[in-house]
């Protein structure tokens, strides 16, 4: 297919047609409002349903109903939204439910502001809501890229029969690239072959969907059966991408999303200069790639890992899990809408690199 | 060769600062090159500021956010105080000098001067403003072909047939300007 020019926000819309997915559940917030407004005319080309609710908790419980009848659905929000769901979100993990839930983020807490941030990591890869459950995360760092893990994100969800979350940031949203879908969109993916899905129970037994279990022992099978699951997702569903990585490399930088095409930049620069920095993309945030990250950050010639986030200090706390100690670890963050300047991550670099030389007097 | 261009077009909104940037992204994109095109976005109302950053370029894009662009259409004044410090040396600064009086005061960058609203007044539309930049932009630099930004000019402004001869020749009047300048600075 021809490529087209969008705004990151429409091609997500359009990813979900493309996905099969044309049912839709939304409450309007910036950054992503866009979204809402190009669904508004193209899910009825296509004759899915579009409701906009009246808030973001009604969004949510719309989602688990429609979820429980095997379609898919979907929903996109900012922070604060985002937050206002996690009710319904834990309740869709808890009955075992496939739903796409996109997040392009804004600064927090609170109402925050409209700019960009990466702030939400924390509530994206760690549950949100209450119980033990966890959401496959997913981190998009081109307009093209949020398109294909879209796609991929309802693969999983119906998978695993989990909640997926897209998060991507203002800047995602906002900034229009150059985009190709797929030749061939998925028919509306129809509740067939999900054994749990309730379309009615005529001429067979009846079916249940639910999150309560007043019954102890079968609580803890549940959230076993959920941790059985979680496991296989840890050890299937990994992504990330590496770029410019060599036994060269002086430093090793982690970063997702849009910062990560920032840190490109900044590696590109510094290479000029003759400094080597190779940079590890987290594609996948839970299930994350901890593993991959310690096999580059403990090679010798690598003196520091540094973590750059939108936000302060997220992310950080998984990336020193996994180094337990092995590697210095330092990180560079800007917030509250703002977003770190290339010019600003390299002289966090200079500066590592400095006090390392003064070390090594 | 560069192997990446950046402009800045900012001014007030209403300017139509959004659309030439836009404009230049979907030409880039189908002469095959790597496109950006990245708004500023806040709780902005009419009358205030608005700018765009294009980036087009060979391989593919880094950082969508430049700290220093090559370049830069400035629209109004407050457009000139923001963008002007921060273009690179050696590159290049339109001015709107039908709305800003000063220049940048920099010996550092290259600066042309076009009075894009009384040109567009003059051909009978003070909307088409923009178009008459893009056109000078692009005759500077060269960063697109006119045929390709032609054709998609007819393609994004299809559905308002009764404008498109105006926009042409804005676009025109622009380029004029722009690769009169170009010659000038090559024989330099």
């Amino acid at each position: 297919m021809a490529k087209k020019l969008m705004k990151g926000n429409e091609a997500i819309g359009e990813a979900a047609i493309a996905a099969g997915a044309p049912h839709y559940f939304a409450y309007p917030i910036t950054p992503q409002s866009e979204v809402a407004e190009y669904l508004c005319w193209r899910i009825p080309e296509v004759g899915g349903v579009f409701v906009q609710a009246e808030s973001e908790v009604a969004v949510g419980n719309m989602l688990f109903g429609a979820a429980a009848t095997g379609m898919r659905v979907f929903t996109t929000s900012s922070s604060p939204g985002i937050s206002l769901m996690q009710e319904a979100i834990s309740y869709m993990a808890g009955a075992q439910l496939p739903v796409v839930l996109v997040n392009i983020m804004r600064g927090g807490p609170g109402l925050g502001g409209i700019l960009p941030a990466q702030s939400d990591y924390n509530q994206a890869v760690k549950g949100g809501g209450h119980g033990d459950y966890k959401t496959i995360v997913l981190a998009p760092a081109s307009v093209q890229e949020a398109v294909d893990l879209m796609i991929l994100g309802f693969d999983l969800a119906d998978k695993y029969r989990n909640p997926v979350m897209l998060i991507g940031d203002g800047m995602i949203g906002q900034m229009m690239e150059s985009v190709e879908f797929p030749e061939k969109y998925r028919d509306p993916v129809s509740p067939e072959g999900k054994d749990w899905a309730l379309t009615g129970a005529k001429g067979r037994k009846a079916r249940i969907t639910k999150s309560l279990f007043l019954d102890p022992e079968k609580l803890e099978i549940n959230s076993i059966e959920l941790d059985r699951k979680y496991k296989r997702v840890e050890a299937e569903e990994i992504r990330f991408e590496k770029y410019k990585v060599s036994n060269k490399n002086k430093i090793l930088i982690v970063a997702y999303g849009s910062m990560a095409r920032i840190c490109q930049t900044v590696i590109d620069e510094l290479e000029e200069e003759g400094i080597s920095v190779g940079l590890f993309r987290p594609i996948t945030l839970y299930p994350f790639p901890g593993q991959a990250i310690h096999i580059e950050a403990v090679k010798a010639n690598i003196k520091t890992v540094l973590v750059v986030e939108m936000s302060m200090g997220q992310m950080i706390e998984d990336v020193d899990r996994y180094l337990k100690g092995k590697k210095p670890i330092e990180f560079y963050g800007r917030t509250g809408g703002i977003v770190p300047s290339p010019n600003e991550v390299k002289d966090k670099i200079r500066t590592i690199l400095k006090s390392k030389k003064a070390e090594s007097k | 060769m560069l192997k990446q261009k950046e402009v800045v077009m900012a001014g007030f909104g209403g300017q139509g600062v959004m659309t030439v940037g836009q404009l230049l992204a979907y030409t880039a994109m189908d002469e095959g090159k790597q496109v950006v095109w990245i708004p500023s976005y806040g709780p902005e109302m009419r009358g205030g500021t608005a700018n765009c950053t294009v980036v087009v370029s060979d391989v593919r894009i880094g950082s969508p956010i430049i700290n220093n662009p090559q370049s830069a259409c400035v629209f109004n004044r407050p457009s000139l105080d923001k963008f002007g410090p921060l273009i690179r040396a050696g590159g290049l600064l339109l001015i709107n000098s039908s709305l800003i009086d000063v220049t940048s005061g920099r010996d550092d960058i290259e600066e042309l001067l076009v009075p894009v609203n009384d040109i567009a007044i003059k051909l009978g539309n003070p909307k088409v403003a923009n178009m008459v930049m893009l056109g000078a932009y692009n005759g500077a630099t060269g960063i697109v072909s006119f045929d390709t930004l032609l054709k998609m000019l007819n393609v994004k402004m299809g559905h308002k047939k009764e404008l498109l001869d105006i926009n042409h020749r804005a676009i025109a009047e622009g380029r004029k300007i722009g690769e009169k300048f170009r010659t000038k600075a090559g024989t330099k």
